[in-house]
């Protein structure tokens, strides 16, 4: 392994360049096994793939693809996608502060099966979810009957939607907030106590605004999971089209009319709209850090 | 860590707090896993366990446990190989790697479905290739298998970089130094350190290759016996209105990912270190 | 072992860490890398192990080029600065373990092994300990273990990267001496990086001094304390008293300090160590401010009539009776002269 190249004086020193890339530069080996099998496993599976998306959604004129990507159909269909997906985003922003306080500032009975059921979400298979749901929210179902007596409908409609996709976003929130509470010390809070602060005005002025980046985080990282949610969602949503109907149902529905191109366009909306959201996600956690150095 | 008095919310406060999140866990997490087996159960134990043998049960499992199989060795391979780069070397467009790594997560399961039929389908890339040499992917068993890479691609690697990370590379320099190879290292100094990682990444990469379903769904094609994975199998019972049958084998998939849940709550108690926000 | 070390030069991200550095050491000694932190001591002891490459010059182990040998071929110990023990292993098995990667035809058999690994605890006095891992050992004997495990491969020279540096006083004062034997006994080339001047002069052959990627001055401990050949290793090693101003007519002036100096016109700093200040009648003046006696010597900390802060060390029986507000006349034995740019 050992090199010949004998540079002994300052002015013959090579180049930075072609030759370096070549040289040894780790002591640690195996860098150009782990990273050729890293990169050429990536472009197999992900990137190359992702492209075909794209070059099938570009390969049609601009009218065509406004006609594919934004019809009404499909207007209607990613209102429902990214609508719902916010407000239950929304949801469990609230209710997952809620939880990761309980989680870390209370005892009480059952806490770990709590804390283990919070991750079911992550464990249990879309499907599973979707049709226990649909159980549980139609109109005879354990829940379902009690909301129908209200006069609420939830399965079949915009909100089973919402009810399918708190499910999935849940631990989002939750293990986001969860670590940055955690490490909240305590002392911070005694300081603004012994300062004369009440514990309306503690809660309001230190620790919410110290969870602020976790907060958003978790809720973006819930809404951009719900967007793109299928399994879960199928059972509960009623599928009609412009009104239950979310935006990957479409993608599916077109693909099975060997729509390639329709299908490929409303993904390519999708795409971007999820790498918008990613670096919006980034930007926060980039935030956060600059905020919290 | 117990709150002190100055800090600590009043009883009332506390019981509120409590119920709140009770009432909506119940009716967002325990309520449907517990109605999952009720409705399993409905007519019995017997109608539920017939449900899980029928040959067409019984393959779909088969084909689960297939795919499992072939997801989790390729997400060790390619995870640690990631993570062997991107944490022991210092090279550019590091960050980048990281982040293109990550892309499967946000990329809905539809599209990752979608991508494979537009390459591998009858009009796709490759489609008449394929059908001249008479090599069926899509609607097929290796579709099933390369969506199901797909959407599991990052759990492993995502575990163990920022553990390999964390741990540095004092330990592999001290191995090269005293003369082991790359190898020698990766096996006697490396895994010895992330085997926690590791186990956990393939935990829950072992959970989502059982239970995926929207990317699988559309390269599957749904035949019967053959290209239904256990979640497809429970649509189309369900589609059928076949409840009892739809809701048994969800049970069993209930209980796997019971047992993954477990799995993962004990490897957090005992190395808490591998905690970190899953997907 | 010779090491020579050609006009290496190294650079990270932007800034340079080595900026064209020789040196030759030589086989048996015991050379200590002395430096600021970012001096690029580190550095340049991972080149000479093989664990970074340098960007330009040579590395020559007994003139054989091995710039860009792998670090597995360069047969060298290397004691990392937080040890890098191998947590999941006992210490026998860390020791063992530069004997247990050699492939089959190379390894010694199991029993010559052990006895090696006896041999080596013995000597670093840890003998007994095998069966224990890392985590049940103090930070001294965590570092002998590392040391004990550099060592096991015989290597043809031992590096150390700061190795008291994670240890307490006592400890690391233990520990140099215990360097010092097993460098005695076992006669390999030895170079140590520290920051610590005190470490360096007490344990080395020689010692190098780097400065901002650059080596100012090598020679031996006596030679780089009494003739420094920088301003930089002036006050690096050792304690001095630093003055800014020119030298006129064979005398140095700084406000009220005067001494009488050997040099050509011209601005100058220089630089009196504590104890070459001596108690003299013609001498410029200083005020006591502090006094504190440290064992024979008295330490004296007094302000000039210009206010500038100077420490003075004194024997006690020369110091006579010396008290806090009382004025000294003081002139210097030795004084450093350097330019000013430096």
């Amino acid at each position: 392994m050992s090199s010949t190249t004998l540079s002994t004086a300052g002015q013959d020193r090579q180049p930075r360049g072609a030759k370096t890339l070549f040289r040894r530069r780790s002591a640690i080996a195996g860098f150009g096994l782990s990273l050729g099998v890293t990169v050429s496993l990536l472009s197999l599976v992900v990137l190359i793939p992702l492209s075909a998306v794209i070059l099938k959604a570009s390969g049609q004129s601009f009218s065509e693809f406004l006609q594919a990507g934004f019809s009404a159909r499909a207007l209607g269909a990613y209102r429902l996608s990214f609508g719902a997906a916010f407000v239950a985003a929304a949801v469990n922003a609230v209710f997952g502060v809620l939880t990761a306080w309980a989680l870390v500032r209370y005892e009480f009975p059952g806490k770990s099966i709590i804390n283990g059921l919070v991750d079911l979400p992550f464990a249990l298979p879309t499907a599973v979810a979707g049709i226990a749901l649909a159980a549980l929210y139609s109109p005879n179902g354990w829940v379902g009957q009690y909301l129908e007596m209200a006069g609420i409908k939830a399965a079949y409609t915009p909100l089973g939607v919402v009810i399918a996709l708190t499910f999935i976003g849940l631990p989002f929130v939750v293990r986001t907030i969860e670590p940055v509470l955690r490490d909240l010390s305590a002392d911070v809070e005694e300081a603004a106590a012994s300062l004369g602060a009440g514990r309306l005005s503690i809660i309001g002025r230190v620790i919410l605004p110290a969870l602020g980046p976790a907060w958003l985080t978790g809720f973006a990282l819930s809404f951009a999971r719900g967007v793109g949610e299928y399994g879960s969602v199928i059972f509960i949503a009623g599928n009609m089209p412009f009104k239950s109907e979310i935006a990957p149902l479409l993608i599916v529905i077109q693909l099975e009319q060997f729509n390639y191109q329709a299908a490929s366009t409303i993904a390519v909306v999708m795409l971007s709209a999820s790498f918008a959201m990613l670096l919006v996600i980034n930007a926060i956690q980039a935030w956060a850090r600059k905020r919290s150095a | 860590m117990s709150p002190r008095s100055s800090t600590q919310d009043p009883w009332w406060v506390k019981t509120l707090v409590l119920s709140l999140v009770a009432v909506f866990l119940g009716l967002i997490l325990v309520l449907p896993l517990v109605s999952v087996f009720a409705e399993a159960l409905r007519q019995g134990l017997g109608p539920a366990l017939e449900a899980m043998s029928t040959p067409d049960a019984i393959a779909s499992i088969k084909l689960t446990l297939l795919t499992a199989a072939v997801a989790v060795p390729f997400n060790i391979v390619f995870g640690v190989a990631a993570a062997w780069a991107v944490a022991k070397h210092e090279f550019w467009g590091k960050s980048l790697l990281i982040s293109l790594i990550d892309v499967p997560f946000s990329v809905s399961p539809v599209v990752a479905g979608l991508i494979y039929v537009l390459i591998f389908g009858s009009h796709g890339w490759f489609g008449s290739w394929l059908i001249d040499h008479n090599i069926k992917i899509i609607f097929a068993v290796p579709g099933i298998m390369l969506a199901t890479l797909f959407v599991t691609f990052p759990f492993v690697a995502r575990e163990l970089i920022p553990l390999m990370q964390e741990q540095g590379v004092d330990e592999e320099e001290a191995a090269a130094s005293m003369g082991a190879g790359g190898w020698m290292t990766l096996w006697r100094v490396t895994t010895p350190n992330i085997r926690w990682g590791l186990l956990y990444g393939v935990l829950l990469c072992n959970a989502r290759a059982m239970g995926e379903f929207g990317a699988v769904s559309v390269v599957s094609g749904h035949i019967r016996g053959l290209t239904n994975t256990m979640p497809l199998h429970v649509e189309i019972l369900y589609n059928e209105y076949d409840f009892v049958g739809a809701f048994s084998v969800a049970a069993l998939l209930c209980l796997l990912s019971i047992l993954t849940l477990i799995l993962k709550g004990l490897l957090e108690m005992l190395q808490p270190q591998v905690r970190r926000a899953g997907h | 072992m010779t090491i020579s070390i050609r006009s290496v030069e190294k650079q990270f991200a932007r800034y340079p860490a080595l900026r064209g550095v020789s040196l030759e050491v030589q086989p048996g000694e015991l050379l200590a890398l002395l430096g600021p932190s970012g001096s690029g001591k580190t550095t340049l002891l991972r080149i000479i192990a093989g664990l970074e490459f340098p960007e330009a010059g040579q590395v020559a182990f007994d003139d054989q080029d091995v710039t860009f040998a792998s670090a597995a071929v360069r047969k060298v110990g290397f004691v990392f600065q937080q040890y890098a023990l191998f947590r999941h292993m006992t210490v026998a098995k860390n020791i063992a373990f530069g004997l247990d990667v050699r492939k089959a035809k190379d390894r010694p058999a199991r029993a010559e092994i052990n006895r090696r690994v006896e041999d080596l605890l013995g000597l670093v006095e840890l003998g007994g300990l095998g069966g224990r891992y890392p985590a049940q050992l103090s930070g001294g004997q965590r570092q002998r273990v590392a040391l004990a495990r550099a060592l096991a491969v015989s290597p043809q020279v031992l590096l150390l990267d700061e190795p008291f540096g994670a240890l307490d006083a006592t400890v690391r004062k233990s520990l140099r001496k215990e360097l010092r034997r097993i460098h005695n006994a076992t006669g390999v080339t030895t170079i140590f990086v520290t920051h610590d001047q005190e470490e360096a002069l007490d344990l080395a052959d020689r010692v190098a001094i780097l400065n901002q990627g650059s080596i100012e001055q090598v020679g031996t401990p006596q030679e780089v304390y009494d003739q420094p050949a920088s301003a930089f290793v002036c006050s690096f090693v050792g304690e001095t008293n630093r003055f800014d101003g020119a030298v006129s007519g064979g005398r140095f002036v700084c406000g009220s300090v005067s001494l009488a100096v050997d040099c050509a016109d011209g601005p100058k700093t220089a630089f009196v160590r504590p104890h070459d200040l001596v108690v003299a009648p013609e001498g410029f003046e200083a005020k006591i401010v502090r006094v504190t006696a440290q064992g024979p010597v008295i330490q004296i900390e007094a302000q000039t009539a210009s206010d500038q802060r100077i420490e003075i060390s004194l024997a006690r029986q020369e110091a006579g009776s010396i008290a806090v507000g009382q004025t000294l006349r003081l002139a210097a034995r030795k004084v450093h002269l350097f330019d000013p740019a430096d």
